[in-house]
């Protein structure tokens, strides 16, 4: 490498002698004073100096310019010979030896071998020993993981560890021994043996075997050949299907499907020459896509292309004609297929009838639809709508009732009667269409006819039932809105309208109410009587100014209670009535009344109630914590109150509970008290693996007393997580225990009694 | 054997042992030998009654139990196979052709399904998971176990049936008695006690025994079956209730002074003063409590176990007079004058819940037994009956042409009402139902007006006590046909009683665990869960269950250096945020739209309320 280096450097120079003359001249000439050796030995510092240029053998050499009895062991160079020192250099005496060639040999192998790394330190030494030992006893002990999981997920552990029982041996196997010996048992055997009935394993008939072994492998082979040809053939056909479909161009998808139309149509041809059946389900399926034509809006002219160009038509006869186009294949689609039909229609009249029920309102129209002005058309098209809706008229018709319901509903009751009279006319309406259809329907559906008919007739009946009894409730109600001093009229309601009078709660004329409606008859909810006394009350109460909306839903609280107070029940049809109010019934009992309510005239029971609920809710608040100090920061004295920046400042509001449970019942209070002492026997901690309460509550749901179980759940229930059996000793875990192979000598316990082991195992390999 | 449970929700915690109702148990073996036995043999529950009087009616019976259980949907709940490849080939080669155990209608062991699975988990980690998985694995098995024991409840309820469109309400005592067998005929009886004025009674918890006390005085028990008087005394002072504690051998009396205590002799065991002018005495037999509600307003809670009075509660509301117990949750109901309901614990110094019920004063209150419904009636003539299911609103109300005075519901939840002189049962559709008002299942006019009003458990007999003496009515299908022998069995002897007693004290279930709700003692207390959680933080001075900070992911060629680690924090930051955000808008959100429909139509007249 040096020498080569060197004559590089040599080449180089000996190249760049040329370009520098100058300096060259000039060493020369101091040169020339000394002679030609000292000449000659500058000449080669300069190459040097020239070399240790290129930058990598910049090391300044020490150069040994005179003869000293001193001499550095460090500037020792092999600089001269070019080449480095090598250790058998040394041993060169002058003369060969013999006797030193063996230590040569010996220095050559060492020097053949790499140089030994530096011994690690102590510390790192025994961290990788750890690292590994560890790994292999982590290695180790894993097998044990399955196990330790299992026991630990076992619902019940049984010291000491038992094996497993030998499985039951079936009965075959117990009696394979057995042999017949009574002279019974002899000839049921024999019997057994001659028709070659199975004795000992019962499982195969000779015959049931012979047909197991029925399939030869040849057969096999071809069947599973001819499924893989099956496989891949479709698999062919779905890639070739893929790339078709993918195909963009609009043409060649026109072309294919005229294609198939044309094959389809010579197909149908062809069946109905040879399998009429079967062109009949054809036909079917025609029919269908005809229906499903009909159904859908397509090549109706209402789509947006369809609109856009109906713009255009006046003036544009393409796009009429594109129009045209459409419709015309609208027809063709929609048209009836007449070929089966004719062909049919000499054999039997069934099609015929079938016509006759569903007049096809919709191609007449369409037929008539073929003038020019598309504007005509559009008209027509809505007409046929309507026809379609007016055919089949139980559902348009009940789904307006319905409507109508549901919005009359909310509003009075007369509208509920102009529902009934709706319903009344629709009814009719209907049955005179279905009369109309059942004439024109033969005579085979008499039966479902008259049944149809006898329940549009009850149903009518029921009807006007129901409106003269409205009719007669309302003119009652009128009546007794007449005579002011009857009160809670109980009149014994129509059995029909019971549960809707427990619903709903009819108006109650009282005289209080009346009274009321005099003074504000602007609620638009007739049907909630108002509450005279309490709004009077709030009005006095000087302090309803700020809270507003909480007095009013208040006030539609006490309606509610009110109301559900006040709702007039249907009383009681007994057949034993009480003998002492048996005589003189309704003198007593109003002499009752009135004495009931003379008697709690005085407190109004709604009123007291609900002051106590709202006493209730104000305690349980939490309050708010006022911290203004008078006079601090302005003015103070008697008289003088902390300004309201202030107080709003102070003021540390109380963060809102949870909703009250009573909150929206307006006839309950229910403390929101804590039952202290139940919670003390509550679960107060959650269990380890629960992060959520409820989590936890699921699991103790279930209860496991014997109370609430069968016996058997409630011993499983309750049976210990970890039963020993007295008197046994308990050996810890082997590996035999849990079936493993005992390799134990190269396991854990090995590795665990003397971990030196490794160790000293290590330092050989180093020492090596 | 098995005994077969019953839902917490449906009856209080006790026991429904598979029994007959009749004296000896019925064997199998009689069925196939003597088929008629079944008829004649002493049964209470054969009321059963059809206007035909056909005379096989209880024959009928078991043909019809035997067709109930065939005719139960096999509607199989989990087709568990356990298919053992070796067991399934035995030396004939024969299959079960049923392996496995029975299937359970889906049905009837959803019945027994405790775990509410309406309410949703939050997100649960693996682990959680397999536990609340052993845990539905674990309730499955117990009700699927309980749903195939319900088998052997054979006994069927007694039904009265009119021909159609007849009224059962005109079928009277005397034709039920005509149509019934000879033994259910002889628990209709009357006792004339004209003597000593208006009865108050009881029937013990077996059903066995009847106690009943007159306002002037006399105090008798007796066993009703055999009619064997246990003690007749006259406690020369104004009875005005009776009851028995947790066994037949005690009698609390409520005299017109202070409570007595009598054993079954009629001798006085004690008098506790500190119970004073009691009007109605109510007993919960789980928690050995003896309620007394009282002239001056308290209702008092007597532990009889150890005789100390658990509390004294004050309900500020006047005379007591209106109390029933609800039977699902122990707690106490009183009717006050003011219309109103109050429910009450002993654990609680104010009532749990108060109800508004009638305009005037309330009159009585009864509960059914499933803790579902409450039947009231006020001076206002009307008869309510109230859903106890959290929302306490009237499900049904009829005006009584005389108000109801006295209200009593029977084990399957008939029930009865007292007006004057007449005694009217209403009778629901099923067992879960309230009873319907519409129409009285039946009715009883008696010698005087009632005073007292109870059903007896396990028998088809409702017990009126009046002015003329003791009336005992047979009313089909009244109470519940099932008992459980270990719970409360009527044909107990004595031993069995004295341990039975001894198990029940083992049992008893403290006084501060009344309250409404009684499942919710399963749910953990999450008030003292989140303050425990609160002082742990202080303590610790950080929360160790917190959410650690993200700390981004140290990453190599230069990714790492401190503006983008910044950045990155910056960005999971900014992502938290934003997600609080827009919770927050939903919430708002929600909150709008929930507001929008309460406040109703704005009427253009709102202007002018004020």
């Amino acid at each position: 490498m040096t020498a080569n280096r060197l004559a590089e450097s040599l080449l180089a120079l000996s190249q760049q002698e040329e370009l520098a003359d100058l300096p060259k001249d000039y060493l020369l000439s101091e040169s020339e004073d000394e002679g030609d050796n000292d000449g000659e030995r500058k000449h080669q510092k300069l190459l040097e100096a020239i070399s240790s240029l290129d930058g990598k053998n910049r090391r300044k050499l020490a150069e040994r310019s005179e003869a000293s009895l001193k001499v550095s062991e460090f500037s020792v160079s092999s600089e001269g010979s070019g080449e480095k020192l090598v250790l058998a250099d040394l041993l060169e005496p002058v003369k060969t030896s013999s006797s030193l060639a063996t230590v040569k040999k010996q220095l050559s192998r060492v020097k053949s071998k790499k140089t030994v790394e530096l011994p690690l330190n102590k510390e790192e030494i025994e961290r990788i020993h750890r690292e590994v030992a560890f790994n292999k006893t982590a290695q180790v002990l894993s097998k044990w993981d399955p196990v330790v999981l299992k026991n630990r997920q076992a619902e019940q552990l049984v010291f000491p560890l038992e094996k497993e029982e030998p499985a039951i041996a079936p009965i075959e196997h117990v009696l394979s021994g057995w042999k017949a010996r009574t002279p019974l048992e002899q000839e049921i055997f024999n019997l057994l043996h001659k028709n070659k009935q199975p004795v000992t394993d019962p499982l195969l008939t000779p015959v049931e075997k012979a047909s197991l072994r029925a399939m030869s492998l040849e057969e096999a082979k071809m069947r599973r050949a001819e499924l893989q040809r099956a496989r891949a053939l479709q698999s062919y056909y779905e890639a070739k299907a893929r790339r078709e479909k993918k195909i963009k161009s609009k043409k060649y998808h026109k072309v294919v499907k005229k294609g198939k139309a044309k094959k389809a149509l010579k197909e149908f041809e062809q069946l109905q020459k040879v399998n009429p059946t079967v062109a009949l389900e054809e036909m079917e399926k025609i029919e269908n896509a005809r229906m499903m034509e009909r159904m859908s809006l397509k090549h109706q002219n209402s789509g947006k292309w369809a609109k856009s160009k109906a713009i255009m038509a006046k003036y544009d006869l393409e796009a009429r004609q594109a129009m045209q186009e459409q419709l015309s294949k609208n027809k063709e689609l929609t048209q009836k297929l007449q070929v089966a039909s004719e062909s049919e229609e000499e054999e039997g009249g069934t099609e015929d009838v079938e016509e006759l029920l569903v007049p096809d309102v919709v191609n007449e129209v369409q037929m008539n639809a073929d003038g020019p002005n598309p504007w005509m058309l559009r008209s027509c098209t809505s007409d046929t709508k309507e026809a379609a809706t007016q055919e089949d008229p139980e559902q348009l018709p009940e789904l307006a009732a319905h409507e109508v319901s549901a919005s009359g509903a909310e509003e009075r009751p007369v509208a509920e009667e102009e529902i009934l009279l709706r319903e009344f006319e629709e009814r009719q309406s209907l049955r005179k269409r279905s009369e109309l259809n059942q004439d024109a329907e033969p005579a085979s559906s008499q039966e479902t006819k008259d049944s149809s008919s006898q329940e549009v007739l009850s149903e009518l009946r029921a009807l006007s039932q129901k409106l003269k009894e409205k009719h007669q409730s309302r003119k009652q109600k009128a009546s007794s809105e007449g005579t002011v001093p009857q009160v809670q009229r109980e009149e014994p309601a129509p059995e029909e309208e019971e549960p809707l009078l427990l619903q709903r709660p009819e108006r109650v004329q009282t005289l209080e109410e009346l009274e009321e409606l005099g003074k504000e008859d602007c609620f638009q909810n007739k049907e909630l009587p108002r509450p005279l006394l309490e709004g009077q009350q709030s009005e006095r109460t000087p302090n309803n100014r700020p809270d507003a909306p909480k007095e009013k839903k208040e006030k539609e609280q006490l309606i509610n209670l009110q109301n559900f107070l006040t709702t007039q029940s249907p009383s009681v049809r007994s057949l034993a009535v009480p003998t002492i109010i048996e005589e003189l019934e309704d003198e007593e009992e109003r002499n009752h009344r009135q004495m009931i309510k003379e008697a709690f005239a005085g407190d109004d029971v709604i009123r007291d109630f609900l002051k106590e609920k709202r006493e209730a809710v104000e305690a349980s608040k939490p309050k708010d914590v006022d911290l203004t100090l008078p006079g601090w920061g302005e003015w103070g004295g008697v008289g003088l109150k902390p300004s309201a920046k202030k107080r709003r400042q102070f003021l540390i509001k109380a963060p809102e509970g949870p909703p009250r449970k009573d909150k929206n019942l307006p006839n309950v209070i229910i403390s929101e008290k804590r039952n202290i002492h139940a919670a003390a026997h509550q679960v107060q901690v959650l269990p380890y693996p629960f992060t959520h309460h409820r989590q936890f509550e699921r699991t103790i749901q279930t209860p496991i007393g014997s109370t609430w179980n069968t016996q058997r759940a409630f011993q499983k229930l309750t049976t210990p997580k970890v039963v020993t059996k007295p008197g046994h000793i308990i050996k810890p875990i082997k590996a035999e225990d849990v079936g493993y192979q005992s390799s134990s000598r190269s396991d854990l316990p090995v590795i665990q009694r003397n971990p030196k082991r490794i160790t000293t195992r290590h330092n050989k390999e180093e020492k090596l | 054997m098995e005994t077969a449970p019953k839902p917490g929700k449906d009856v209080p915690p006790k026991k429904d042992k598979l029994q007959t109702k009749r004296k000896k148990p019925r064997r199998y073996w009689e069925e196939e030998t003597v088929p008629t036995t079944a008829g004649a043999s002493p049964g209470p529950p054969r009321n059963k009654k059809n206007r035909e009087l056909r005379p096989q009616r209880p024959k009928n019976a078991h043909i019809l139990k035997k067709s109930r259980i065939s005719k139960k949907p096999q509607v199989p709940k989990k087709p568990r196979e356990w298919k053992n490849p070796e067991s399934q080939s035995g030396l004939s080669g024969a299959q079960d052709p049923f392996p496995g155990p029975a299937p359970v209608p889906v049905e009837v062991g959803q019945k027994f399904c405790r775990i509410d699975k309406s309410r949703k988990l939050p997100h649960s980690k693996a682990k959680t998971r397999s536990r609340l998985e052993v845990a539905e694995a674990e309730e499955e098995e117990t009700s699927i176990k309980a749903a195939r024991s319900e088998l052997l409840l054979a006994e069927e309820p007694g039904f009265l049936e009119g021909e159609d469109g007849e009224d059962t309400a005109k079928i009277c005592q005397a034709d039920i008695v005509e149509a019934v067998d000879i033994a259910s005929a002889a628990k209709h009886f009357d006792l004339n006690l004209r003597q000593f004025g208006p009865y108050r009674l009881n029937y013990s918890r077996t059903g066995r025994h009847l106690a009943f006390g007159g306002r002037r005085g006399h105090v008798a028990a007796l066993d009703w079956v055999t009619k064997k008087l246990m003690c007749e005394i006259n406690v020369m002072e104004a009875v005005r209730d009776i009851r028995f504690l947790h066994s037949e051998a005690l009698l609390a009396v409520a005299q017109n002074r202070w409570l007595h205590i009598y054993d079954n002799q009629g001798i006085e065991l004690h008098c506790i003063r500190r119970c004073d002018r009691v009007t109605r005495l109510e007993f919960l037999p789980f928690h050995f409590l003896l309620a007394t509600a009282s002239e001056t307003g308290f209702l008092t809670y007597l532990d009889v176990s150890v005789g100390k009075i658990v509390a004294a509660l004050n309900a500020r509301a006047g005379r007591l007079d209106v109390m029933s117990q609800n039977p699902y949750n122990a707690v106490i109901h009183l009717g006050h004058s003011n219309g109103t309901v109050s429910l009450w614990s002993p654990a609680m110094k104010e009532p749990l819940a108060k109800i508004l019920c009638h305009r005037g004063g309330v009159r009585a209150v009864a509960v059914d037994s499933t803790g579902t419904y409450m039947a009231t009636s006020g001076l206002d003539h009307q008869l309510k009956i109230f859903d106890l299911r959290g929302t306490y609103q009237p499900l049904s109300t009829r005006t009584l042409p005389h108000g109801a005075g006295h209200l009593a519901f029977s084990q399957r939840g008939l029930l009865v009402a007292g007006m004057g002189d007449v005694v009217n049962i209403w009778a629901g559709q099923g067992k879960a139902s309230p009873p319907s008002l519409e129409q009285p299942y039946l009715t009883h006019r008696l010698s005087g007006p009632v005073h007292g009003l109870q059903f007896c458990p396990f028998e088809d007999v409702l017990g009126v006590g009046h002015t003329g003496g003791i009336t005992s009515m047979l009313v089909p299908g009244a109470s519940e046909p099932n008992f459980d022998g270990l719970e409360s069995n009527p044909y107990r002897s004595r031993k069995q009683r004295q341990e039975w007693e001894v198990k029940a004290l083992l049992e008893k279930v403290p006084a501060e665990l009344i309250c409404l709700d009684p499942r919710a003692l399963a749910e953990v207390d999450v008030i003292s869960l989140e303050q425990g959680k609160k002082e742990q933080i202080e303590r610790l001075g950080y929360d160790p269950q917190a959410k650690a900070p993200f700390q981004p992911k140290p990453k190599q060629k230069g990714r790492s250096s401190t503006a983008s680690l910044v950045k990155r924090k910056r960005k999971v930051m900014d992502e938290e945020h934003r997600d609080k955000v827009r919770q927050s808008l939903q919430q708002q959100h929600h909150k709008e739209a929930k507001a929008k429909p309460t406040g109703a139509r704005p009427s253009a007249l709102d202007r002018f309320v004020r």
